[in-house]
């Protein structure tokens, strides 16, 4: 329940900062656990996290500098699906096209194992009533415009986020 | 145990989270106030989310079992 009236359902708060793949799933997944609970959410999407309001969805993902990821192959026998294979970093970095073989790996590997989509999550939260601010400042600094982001988010500073966050019970950060 | 009848049945066999939460709360709002919702799910997250997603939304969760290896719930519309 919001600070000042008691009766309010509760509110979740969340900045969405980043725009790869792996980072785009836990703010709609969570956005739509707690609209699902009846909850009130907001989530403020800045810098990379702006991308996530795009029409096409095209965030990827990259192993590089990224040693926590698991490296499996989405097919194949169970034996082979369970190798962990250990790439070298310096293969990442000069196969070209590794990034775009990363994402398409990862999505495969979220749709046998029966996650949504992160286009569907982003439905659900809208059919939701999800409220998703877009960061004016970002927007000015990386050259977007309102057109260039789908038609149910709004435009907001830090300010309207922080009034928002301020009668929230959780308030995260990703 | 005596068996519960339920007004509709939710299959969200295959589906992680945050899917079974958010079919059960879409289902929910379709029925009745006192019907009664079977959901299915294949999930291991589900019955602690389950029990969590009950609390919040004050609908009442009657079963949490399993059967046929799948976990099967029955959720009552209470308001």
């Amino acid at each position: 329940m919001s600070k000042s009236d008691p009766n309010a359902p509760k509110r979740l708060a969340l900045i969405a900062s980043k725009g790869t793949l792996d980072w785009a799933y836990p703010p709609f997944i969570l956005a739509s656990a707690a609209g699902a609970m009846g909850w009130e959410v907001g989530v403020f999407f800045t810098f990379y996290g702006l991308t996530l309001l795009k029409p096409q969805l095209t965030a990827a993902v990259t192993p590089i500098g990224n040693p926590a990821m698991p490296m499996k192959m989405p097919f194949g026998p169970e034996g082979f699906q369970n190798i962990n294979w250990p790439i070298p970093q310096l293969i990442m970095t000069n196969v070209p096209g590794f990034n775009a073989l990363a994402t398409s790996l990862m999505k495969q590997t979220f749709e046998n194992k029966g996650v949504a989509s992160v286009e569907e999550l982003r439905q659900m939260c809208i059919e939701m009533d999800v409220r998703m601010i877009g960061c004016q400042m970002t927007m000015d600094v990386f050259g977007f415009k309102r057109e260039d982001f789908i038609k149910e988010c709004e435009i907001g500073g830090a300010a309207t986020f922080l009034e928002y966050a301020s009668e929230a019970d959780v308030q995260l950060f990703i | 145990m005596d068996v519960i009848k339920e007004d509709q049945v939710l299959d969200c066999s295959g589906m992680l989270c945050p899917m079974p939460v958010v079919k059960t709360s879409k289902a929910i709002k379709t029925m009745e106030i006192g019907q009664v919702l079977k959901m299915i799910s294949t999930d291991p997250g589900a019955p602690p989310d389950m029990e969590a997603w009950s609390r919040q939304t004050g609908n009442e969760l009657l079963r949490s079992m399993q059967e046929d290896g799948k976990f099967v719930f029955y959720i009552r519309r209470s308001k």
